[in-house]
């Protein structure tokens, strides 16, 4: 583990690449960011001060603060940046380093539930399938959870499988839910 | 100029289906009436959500988004899409997998696991940009049957319709005119509004992480909204859509109001300007009401 500067180029350079994230270097604190901010109007979350803590090295209290899970990723504070600071993707790659070392709500891992289980973070049920056929389509989509494409959800868990993300939430495949949930869950 | 193709996989994600199928339906009767022909990407999962699933883990977001990339590349077809998660999620993972070969070839070493392979071969298309830019303002005009001729339409674009830009190319964010034109080609006023390009609240995980303070954000876009008189909102995203009908529901049980303001997907909206009826497009199996002359 380095500081969270050189985690979030590592882990995140991977998949952006490196350059995209170390502009993180270039922030002048100048606050465009948050003025746009439609959760900073309505949230304690302060984007600028967000990249400032994350240039000191401020890695438990980003990881500890709520905040950091009030942003919609809704792009604005990257596309006006004057700098050019990638920081919608530098937030989600913070987000990357806070989940793996723990630091996800029950409400966020059960999203990967729900996708292990179905395939889909958004599930049909039966009520939906009566939505469907009152607007003449299929009863069910011939999407990964269809009874008919078990191979194909499979697959999907097989990438959940292969990258750790079941370990990182907790998923036991017995149950097919988060461990200990039966118990009156965790954090 | 490019040919652009009659034939698409349409790639469905969670909520269209799931949730708002009167959205397929509309976008696919829409599409059909133009020649455009719709295939269904069998076995497609979520796409998976690119700020919720790439605010948790990028290195699981991208193999699954490449995965149903995969899909429309057997079947040689480009894809449309009816949400801008999706839109968000698989165009931005085909344009990191296209300009990393290192990133391509280790997200196919685990795709390899099942047999499949990204080739960077398909193009990620929204079902919007098809109409207004393939199909054309010229021919959806000669279409409408029932014009709206004094509504009056906040359009509401969601965030990754537009950004970033760079991945998206539609051009500006800050003076976007698709969902515009296509609002107007109905006959229906285009009404701007103090907070039209802002988030619906739900993105990145926010709705989940605290649903009333997404669900605030939200409130002060349809105040801004009705404020100047807009009788609905027109919108790109199944993904907004869920937060701005069903959202609606939530707030007044939540804050104690009375909210109605009618959402419409896109499709929805040009469906009944079309003349197909409002069970057709779903829009009497939603949360909000439709006012009368909508439905005119």
């Amino acid at each position: 583990m380095g500081t969270l500067y050189e985690d979030i180029i590592d882990y995140g350079g991977e998949v952006f690449g490196k350059e995209h994230l170390e502009t993180l270097r270039e922030c002048v604190q100048c606050g465009k960011c948050t003025g746009g901010c439609p959760s900073g109007r309505n949230t304690a979350f302060r984007t600028r001060k967000l990249m400032q803590m994350a240039l000191v090295d401020m890695r438990e209290e980003i990881f500890n603060a709520p905040e950091l899970w009030f942003c919609s990723t809704c792009y604005t504070c990257y596309e006006r940046c004057p700098k050019g600071v990638k920081v919608t993707d530098i937030i989600r790659t913070i987000r990357n380093l806070a989940a793996k070392e723990g630091h996800m709500s029950v409400p966020h891992r059960m999203i990967g539930v729900y996708v292990m289980k179905t395939g889909h973070a958004v599930p049909i049920g039966p009520a939906q399938m009566e939505l469907r056929e009152a607007v003449g389509l299929e009863s069910q989509p011939p999407t990964a959870q269809h009874p008919q494409n078990k191979d194909q959800l499979e697959q999907v868990q097989t990438i959940f499988k292969t990258t750790g993300y079941d370990a990182m939430i907790d998923f036991d495949w017995d149950t097919m839910n988060l461990k200990g949930m039966d118990k009156g869950g965790k954090k | 100029m490019t040919e652009h193709p009659t034939e698409y996989a349409y790639f469905l994600g969670c909520i269209t289906p799931n949730r708002y199928p009167g959205i397929e339906a509309a976008t696919k009767k829409i599409f059909t009436e133009f020649g455009i022909e719709t295939k269904e990407m069998v076995g497609a999962s979520c796409c998976p959500a690119p700020g919720v699933f790439g605010s948790f883990d990028m290195h699981t977001w991208l193999p699954v988004a490449a995965r149903n990339l995969a899909i429309a590349e057997e079947m040689d077809l480009e894809i449309y899409v009816t949400c801008n998660g999706c839109y968000g999620s698989l165009q931005e993972a085909d344009h990191l997998l296209r300009e990393n070969p290192k990133l391509k070839e280790k997200t196919n070493k685990i795709l390899g696991k099942f047999g499949r392979e990204y080739k960077g071969t398909t193009k990620v298309n929204h079902s919007i940009v098809v109409l207004h830019d393939f199909i054309g303002l010229e021919k959806l005009k000669e279409r409408i049957t029932k014009p709206m001729n004094d509504v009056n339409v906040a359009v509401h674009y969601g965030c990754h319709f537009l950004k970033p830009r760079e991945v998206r190319g539609h051009g500006s964010s800050e003076t976007p005119y698709i969902l515009e034109d296509l609002v107007k080609v109905t006959g229906a006023k285009d009404v701007d509004y103090k907070d039209k390009l802002m988030c619906c609240g739900a993105g990145g995980g926010n709705r989940t992480a605290d649903s009333v303070q997404s669900l605030e954000w939200m409130r002060q876009k349809l105040v801004s909204a009705m404020e100047v008189g807009c009788d609905c909102m027109v919108h790109p995203c199944a993904f907004c859509h869920l937060q701005l009908d069903r959202g609606q529901a939530e707030m007044n049980k939540a804050f104690g109001t009375s909210f109605d303001f009618p959402i419409l997907f896109a499709t929805q909206f040009l469906g009944l300007a079309m003349g197909l009826s409002e069970k057709e497009v779903g829009l009497d199996a939603q949360t909000t009401t439709m006012p009368e002359k909508l439905l005119k």
